[in-house]
Formats: C-alpha cells, structure tokens, sequence
C-alpha cells in the first residue's frame, strides 16, 4: 500500500503552528487569535480530506506511517486511524477552532500563550488518537497534561491552582502505574517474539496469551489510568474542580475530548489486549458505570453552580460510554462510540453556553438567574435545545448514543442480566429532572435580579461557535448512520477479538518475567 | 611506559586534561588577565577532550600496564564528564564574578576533579578508583568553600570533607579486604576469580564496604547527610557540578570494578543491598523535597530521589540496566545542570532569591527563563517527551526484565510524589504574582549554558536512540 503522510500533516500543522506562533509579537492579541484558528481551522480541513479518503468498509487501520524511531527498543513512529479514531479526531479538530473562537474575548491575558497552548493540546489529543506504537502513545498522552495543566492554571478561575495540581497528580499517578503495566507487556512480548517491540499490532497478538491471573493486574493497570480520565466512579473526583475552575475553552476541549481519551483507550487498548481480562471484569466496570450513571445525575441535582452541574453530568454521561463499552456487542460498542461523540458535542456546547452568559453576568450560580428568555431569547432557545440534545430527546443526538447502549446492555450475554439497563435509564430521566429545573430556574419566571436586564443576546461569534454544533446535534439526531457506518467494522472488530474463542488458547507457554 | 604509539593516543584526553591543569597554573601566575582567560581556556579544554574521546570511542583497549581502560564506555564517561564540565565553566563565568571570587583556581580545580573523575571511569585496578576518587573528592571540598568568605560555604566544605574523608575510610577499608581475599587489585583479575571469591565472606563483605563508600559518593540515603547542607552552602555552579558528573563518576567507577556483579548470575548477591537502596533513596528523597522551602535544598532532596532511580538500574544488574544507568545519568546531567544554571542566575547578593517562594511570578516578567526552568521541572518529573522520562522509561524496562517489576512501581510510586513539588515551581512562576521583584542577573554565557543543556534534554528525549545505540554497542 503506498505510504500516504496525511496524519503527519495533521499532527505537524499544529505542531509548526504553534512553533510559528512563538515568534508572533505577542502584543498584537488580534493577529495571534487569527492566527491559532487559520492554523485549526486547516487541521480540520486536513482531517476532512482524511475523513472523504477513508474507507467504512475495513476495520483496519488505514493511512498507516512507520518509521523507526528509537532502533535500539524498536519504537517507531507508527501512525494509523480506524473507524473509532477517525470519529475522535474529527471531533478533536472540529472543536478546537469553535473553542478559540468562543474564547475570543473571554480569554483577556496572556492571549498567546493561550493559543500556543490550545495548539499544543490539540497535538497531544490528535496524537494519542493515532498513535499504534505503545511508546508513541505513552508520550502524547502523558505530554498532553502539560498544556491542560497551564490552561487551568493560568486562565482558570479562583480555585485553579488546587484544581490544576489534583488533575496533574491524579492523572500521572494513573498512567504511570500503566506505564509499568505497557513495560511489562513489552518485556513479556518480547520474550514470545524474540525482540522488543511496542507496535501495538504486534502487542494484540501476544496480549491475549498473557496468563490469565497476570493479566487481571495488566487489565487492572491500564484500566486505572484510563477510569481516572473517564471518569468512572469513585475516581471522578478531580472532574468537577478542573472543570468548574479551568476557562471555557479548557472545559469544552476537557469535557469534548479528553474524558473520551479514556473511553478510547478502554476501546483500543484494553478490550484487545487482555480479552480474558475484559470478560473477567466486565461486570465490575458495568456495576460501576451504572453507580457512576446515577450518582453523578444525583449530585448533579442538587447543583448551585451551573457549571458544576455540567461536570457531574459529564460523569452521568460517560457511565453509559462505559456500560456500553463492556455490555460488548455490536449496539452497545456502536452506541458507546457514538455516544462519545454526542457527549463531545452536547456537553461542549453546555459549557459554552455557561461559559458565554458567565461573560455577561460574572456569575454561574442559578439562583442568580431567573426570568432571562425575554432578555437574551437566542441564548435561551440555544440553551433548550442544547439540553434536549444531552437529556436524549429523540431527534437529537443524545438519544442515538443512549438508546443503542440500553439495547445493548439489555441483550448483552456478558454482562448477562437486564438490572443494568433498568438502572441506567433511570440515568436518562434524573437528566431530564436536573436540566429542565436549571433550565427552568435559569431562563422562566420572573427577572428577580436586575443586574440581568442589560445583558446582551448572542453575538454573531458566538453563534457561529454553537451552529456548527447544533447541525451537528440534529444530523446524528436524524441521520446517525454517516457515523455509525465509519465505525461499525472497526466496533465489530474489536469484539470479536474479544469474545472469539481463538483468544482464549494459549499460543504456548513462554516464560513470563517475574 | 608506552607500548606504542597506539597507547598515547588512547590516552589523550587525559593528556589534555593534564597539560590543560599545568598550563591554567601557568596561566594563572604569569597573566594579568587570567580570570577572563581560565574558563574560556578551560572550556576549550574540556571540549577538545571530550570531542577526542567521542571520536575514539571505538578504540578499546587497556593501557598504561593493565591499569586503565580507554574507549567504549569508558570514553563515553569521559565525554559526559568533559561536556558537563564545559558547561559548568560556562554557568560559572558571570556567577563566580558577581560573588567575588573569580580565583584561578577555580577553574583549575575543575579540570583536577575531571581528571580524577575520568581515572575513576577508565578504571581496571582498585587503586585507579581510589586514586581517581581523591583526586575529585579533595577538589570538591575545597570547591565547596571556595566562597571563602561566606560562612555558609565554609561549613559545607568542612562538613563534606569530614563525612567524605568518612566515606573513604569504608572505601579503603573494603578495598583491603578485597585485595586480602582476591590477592590482586586488578580487577579483571577480581572479575576472573568472582565465581569462587563469591563463597568467601571477608571478600563479600569488602564489596560491600566498597559499595557503603560509593553510596556516599552517589548521595543515596541512609548515607546522603552531607547532601542537602552541601549543595545549599557550595557555590550554586559547583552544587550543579557535584549533583551531575561527581554523581555521575561515582556510579562509572561502581560499574567499572563491579561488571562481574552485572553478569547476570551474580545479580542477586547484592540485589537486597542496592534495592533497598533505591527504594529508600526514591521516597526519602522524593517526600523530603516536598518539605523544602530553599530551591537548593529541594534539588538536593531530588538529587537522592534521582540516584534511588539510576540505582533501580544497578539493582537490575544486566546490561540493559547500565545502559540505563548511563542514559540516565547522562539525561540527568543536562537537566541538573540547566536547573543549577538557572538558579545562580535569579540568585542575588547574600543568598537572596534562593528561597522558593522568590520564583513566584517570574513567568510574566522573565518569561523565556521560566520556559526554561519549567521543561527542566517537567523533565525531572520524567514526563515526556523529556530526556528524564526517557531515562526512567530505560531503567524501569531493564528491572522488569530482571523481574523487579516491584521496584519499578516503587519507583513510579516515588514519580508521583516528586512531581508535586516540581510543579509547584511551576505553579509559581505562572499561576501566582510575586510580591518581591526578583531580577535575574543579565549573564550570556550563563544563558548560553543553560540553553544548550535544555536543547540537549529536548533532544535525548525526542531521540534518545542515538545516544542509546552508543551506549549499547560499547557496553
């Protein structure tokens, strides 16, 4: 197959945009914003042109570079996408030019760093998306902390700093227990193959035959690293200080694409890795997700703060991601990914929504608010529907994603009891219950507070930041199947490499070390 | 004394180095310039040499009737040492004249220690190691008082050469002991007869006096008292220079006499020793620095976390482990030093700006030196793609595949908490105003050293393989 550079050129337009961006003058604030969406806004186009060359009906890998990189332990730069990665990086490259645009004129320092930040943040999240080689893989998602760690730190609101370090610390100490878990795998494979090697293709051969009590800790290792991300319950409590205190723009690319760098490495990693591993615990996760399905709808209840309502949803949210992730098979997986997208996309523009009116009236308490659809009726309206699309009205998006997993889950033969469905949908109306009364406190009844009166609609950035989203949120609302289709071979895939017996014969006994 | 030609050439950058000493004396007496000529000339000198032996790498060999060895790893050692050694010079030009003590001999007992630093590395008798060890240690205290007129300075001298001399004594006292049950102070002599020595305890019990006086010299705890009250009394430039290549020439001389230990089947015999070691220098190191509230006592503290790590790769005891070792000193060396470099820049009269808090904001008013400092921090946090998560990455394979897994996650255990006070640097230079203003002394060669040692830590971590292949091929 020839070689095609297109990933590299996705990766590198970032990177030299950001390496461009160091020698901009950093007091000319209007060329720097321009520049960091000129510079977005053509990784998006390149991963369009990914998007139109890539082919639904392989659940390979396509678009796949190799070069060696460190000969010495054979890691190389090794580059590919599948039908669940292609969905992921169009979401990373569609957000990240509408958060720069939302953050216009809410990000009022340092505006260059922060541009220079987002850029690099968005060639971590592209990176661990495409990346084939465990090494490459480790690097980026590890060096994406970095710039969410400013983001939060700099730009971020009055609790930052606390927030900034517990989502450093809580993070690192997660992956790297993972790290010694990829070391492990690469020495044991290394001992069935007879070299070292971190090609994650190389690895799924090997993975699977890992004895079955070690690869419980293996399964267990990468699993804390990537709950923590999720984050699945009880490892959720960073989420609600990062998001309440990072910017805007930080909360949607945290809530849009980092919580799904989790969910994907469950997908990628996890499920094909340790198949054995998967099964054994699949019910453990799914009994977690579900808790982390209603308590975060619970606790979002009784929320005071609107942004902090958003977060503990996200946590709701992504139980139903995990539970189908685990119910494995094809509606569940095919809804987890599709929900994944819907989260990106409906909690993205929650937080948005927050954060534009948040610029209007310095608050985010929903006492605070009351009676504002007369006064900014656009925002109003965009506020409904964005809620209608998480709470998973049908015709909206979040219904696609929810419905398939609650199939899913309800006919899964792993996790083999129809409980799971039952409590979880109790997930989808606790959402109705906490938007609506937000919604309902937030825009209806009587102006009781008057500094209110003068604010201002939506302006034509911000519209323009939440159109795209909401065509969007209507077209997998109406039409899922554009979405479905990219990555139904690559879901279909990874189940069978789960669940087909094949997995389960050892491929003959290696010493494993110690 | 030579054999031939052949042999002189193998030992030219020890002729540099020495011919470099004799001249700076010169240099020192006869010029009235000497102070602007000495680190310049020193530089030159330490980069002929280490270039020279980068270059001569591949001629291995024994020289100088069997008691040094010369290409391969040894010369690796030397050029890490000459290249940290040119850069301390290069930190040290502006810093030793803003405190007034741009003696002569400053420079030309950096060259002495390289020299001593150098013998221990080339090593192939137990007196080269000693010979060596004196050499570099009699050089470092007087270096560490060398700002003779800060009482600070002076009692970390006298303190570092009371528990040296301390050290020593341990160390001699081991090699008598080896030499009493081996009957030979060549160590390939030793090495030959390790499968029978092993069994005799008098010996064993030498190794480990040998091993107790190289864990001074490694500052690995419980023998790392002198190490916070040293680097915070020393001169910063010289701190940087102890924490690096003195680091660095002690663990060269432990692989150089100990290799029978890292054949494989020995491995065990002092696995208990080394691991716990490394275990207790990690944590220790990494909770303590949490503690600190002075940069240079935090840097010590994680300059005991950092020899638990390098000591992982000891423990390892195979070939991957000293090849982790070396990257890992080699990495470490770069990122100290930038660290140190940085350091006696912000450093003002009479120790002010040491403290931590003095860093608070420099993100907005020295923006490019807080970069700096910041990938530095990141780096010896081990996060990638940085030459120290490299480094780790290296060492934690090679105790994985000795079936240490155990130490590596101790290891990471000890990542976690030393990535705390790493970021509260950052934290302060960024994410808080400072109420003092800390005005950085304007010091180019001082910048010029610290930018090519952070490139060097951008560099070993996006393509550790070159260095790697080096390493490897010459183990």
């Amino acid at each position: 197959m020839e070689q095609s550079y297109l990933l590299t050129y996705l990766l590198a337009i970032p990177l030299i945009g950001s390496l461009l961006l160091i020698f901009i003058n950093k007091e000319k604030e209007q060329l720097v914003k321009y520049f960091g969406l000129a510079v977005s806004l053509i990784a998006f186009v390149i991963s369009l042109i990914i998007y139109f060359g890539f082919d639904n009906q392989s659940g390979d890998f396509q678009f796949v570079e190799k070069f060696n990189w460190v000969r010495g332990l054979n890691i190389s730069y090794h580059v590919g996408v599948d039908g669940l990665s292609m969905l992921l990086i169009l979401l990373t490259t569609f957000l990240t030019p509408l958060t720069l645009l939302s953050s216009w004129n809410g990000i009022k320092k340092r505006v260059k760093e922060f541009t220079f930040f987002m850029l690099i943040l968005e060639l971590g999240m592209l990176g661990v998306f495409v990346s084939l080689d465990m090494f490459l893989f480790y690097v980026f998602w590890e060096a994406m902390l970095i710039p969410m760690y400013f983001i939060i730190g700099i730009w971020g609101y009055d609790r930052r700093i606390y927030a900034s370090i517990k989502f450093f610390i809580y993070t690192m100490a997660g992956s790297l227990l993972m790290l010694v878990a990829i070391i492990w795998l690469v020495v044991y494979s290394a001992n069935i193959l007879g070299g070292f090697t971190t090609n994650l293709l190389d690895l799924y051969k090997t993975g699977p035959t890992i004895d079955k009590s070690i690869q419980g800790f293996l399964f267990l290792a990468f699993a804390l690293s990537f709950a923590i991300k999720v984050p699945i319950f009880p490892f959720h409590t960073w989420l609600p200080d990062a998001h309440v205190e990072a910017p805007t723009a930080g909360s949607v690319i945290l809530a849009g694409v980092l919580l799904k760098m989790g969910t994907y490495g469950f997908l990628r990693f996890n499920l094909p890795l340790f198949p054995q591993a998967s099964l054994d615990y699949a019910v453990l996760i799914s009994v977690l997700a579900v808790i982390g399905i209603i308590y975060g709808a619970l606790v979002a209840m009784v929320q005071t703060d609107m942004k902090k309502l958003v977060a503990y949803s996200s946590v709701s949210h992504l139980g139903f991601v995990i539970l189908g992730i685990f119910a494995l098979n094809q509606e569940s997986v095919q809804g987890a990914v599709i929900q994944m997208i819907n989260h990106g996309l409906s909690t993205g523009a929650l937080f948005l929504l927050v954060g534009m009116i948040y610029e209007r009236t310095h608050t985010r308490k929903i006492s605070d608010y009351g009676g504002i659809a007369k006064i900014v009726p656009f925002f109003s309206f965009a506020l409904l529907f964005t809620s209608l699309s998480s709470i998973g009205l049908p015709g909206l998006n979040g219904f696609i994603g929810e419905f398939l997993i609650l199939i899913g889950a309800f006919k899964s033969t792993v996790l083999n009891s129809w409980w799971f469905t039952v409590f979880a949908a109790t997930g989808v109306i606790f959402a109705a219950v906490y938007l609506l009364w937000m919604y309902k406190k937030v825009v209806f009844g009587e102006v009781t507070n008057h500094n209110l009166d003068s604010i201002t609609d939506l302006n034509l950035r911000e519209k323009l930041v939440l159109i795209p989203i909401f065509v969007f949120i209507v077209w997998i609302g109406i039409y899922p199947s554009t979405f479905l289709n990219v990555s139904s071979k690559t879901s279909e895939k990874i189940i069978k490499l789960v669940t087909s017996p094949q997995n389960q014969i050892e491929l003959g006994k290696v010493d494993a070390p110690k | 004394m030579f054999n031939n030609i052949q042999e002189f050439y193998n030992i030219i950058p020890l002729v540099i180095i020495g011919s470099g000493i004799v001249l700076s004396v010169f240099i020192e007496i006869y010029s009235q310039k000497s102070e602007s000529i000495l680190p310049w000339f020193s530089i030159l000198i330490f980069l002929s040499a280490g270039f020279y032996s980068l270059l001569t790498v591949s001629q291995q060999s024994i020289v100088l009737q069997d008691m040094l060895a010369t290409g391969g790893r040894t010369n690796i050692f030397f050029f890490l040492f000459n290249i940290g050694a040119a850069l301390v010079c290069l930190l040290s030009v502006d810093y030793v004249k803003k405190y007034g003590m741009n003696y002569g001999e400053y420079y030309i007992l950096i060259q002495s220690s390289v020299l001593g630093m150098m013998f221990m590395a080339g090593a192939k008798s137990l007196f080269m190691i000693f010979l060596g060890l004196e050499i570099m240690s009699v050089c470092f205290y007087v270096l560490a008082g060398v700002n003779r007129k800060k009482e600070k300075a002076i009692e970390a001298s006298l303190k570092y050469f009371l528990l040296g001399a301390f050290a020593t004594g341990f160390l001699v006292y081991g090699i008598a002991l080896i030499y009493g049950s081996a009957h030979s102070t060549s160590i390939d002599v030793i090495t030959a007869g390790f499968p029978v020595l092993s069994t005799n305890i008098v010996f064993l019990v030498g190794i480990l006096l040998f091993l107790i006086g190289f864990s001074f010299k490694i500052a690995a705890f419980p023998f790392h008292m002198w190490v916070p009250d040293v680097y915070q009394g020393a001169p910063t430039t010289v701190s940087g220079l102890f924490s690096t290549i003195g680091k660095a020439a002690a663990f060269s001389a432990i692989i150089a006499t100990l290799t029978a230990l890292f054949s494989g089947e020995n491995q065990s015999l002092f696995l208990p020793y080394l691991s716990v070691l490394a275990v207790f220098s990690m944590l220790f190191g990494s909770i303590v620095a949490i503690a600190q509230s002075d940069i240079k006592r935090m840097l010590a503290y994680s300059s005991i976390a950092h020899a638990g790590y390098i000591l992982i790769g000891l423990a390892a005891g195979t070939s991957t482990g000293i090849a982790g070792v070396i990257f890992y000193l080699t990495a470490y060396t770069f990122m100290n030093l930038a660290a140190f470099g940085i350091i006696s820049i912000v450093e003002g009269e009479n120790d002010a700006n040491l403290s931590i808090d003095s860093y608070a904001g420099l993100g907005s008013r020295k923006p490019f030196l807080a970069a700096l400092l910041s990938i530095v921090m990141f780096a010896l946090a081990g996060i990638p793609p940085l030459a120290g998560f490299f480094g780790k990455y290296y060492v934690f394979i090679a105790a994985i595949k000795s079936g240490l897994t155990w130490l590596a996650i101790v290891g990471i255990i000890s990542s976690v908490i030393s990535v705390y006070f790493y970021l509260r640097i950052v934290v302060l230079m960024y994410f808080k105003e400072g109420e003092q203003e800390t005005i950085p002394a304007k010091s180019f060669s001082g910048m010029l050293g610290i930018i090519i040692s952070v490139l060097l830590v951008i560099l070993l971590g996006i393509f550790p393989g070159t260095l790697l292949d080096l390493i490897t091929s010459y183990l």
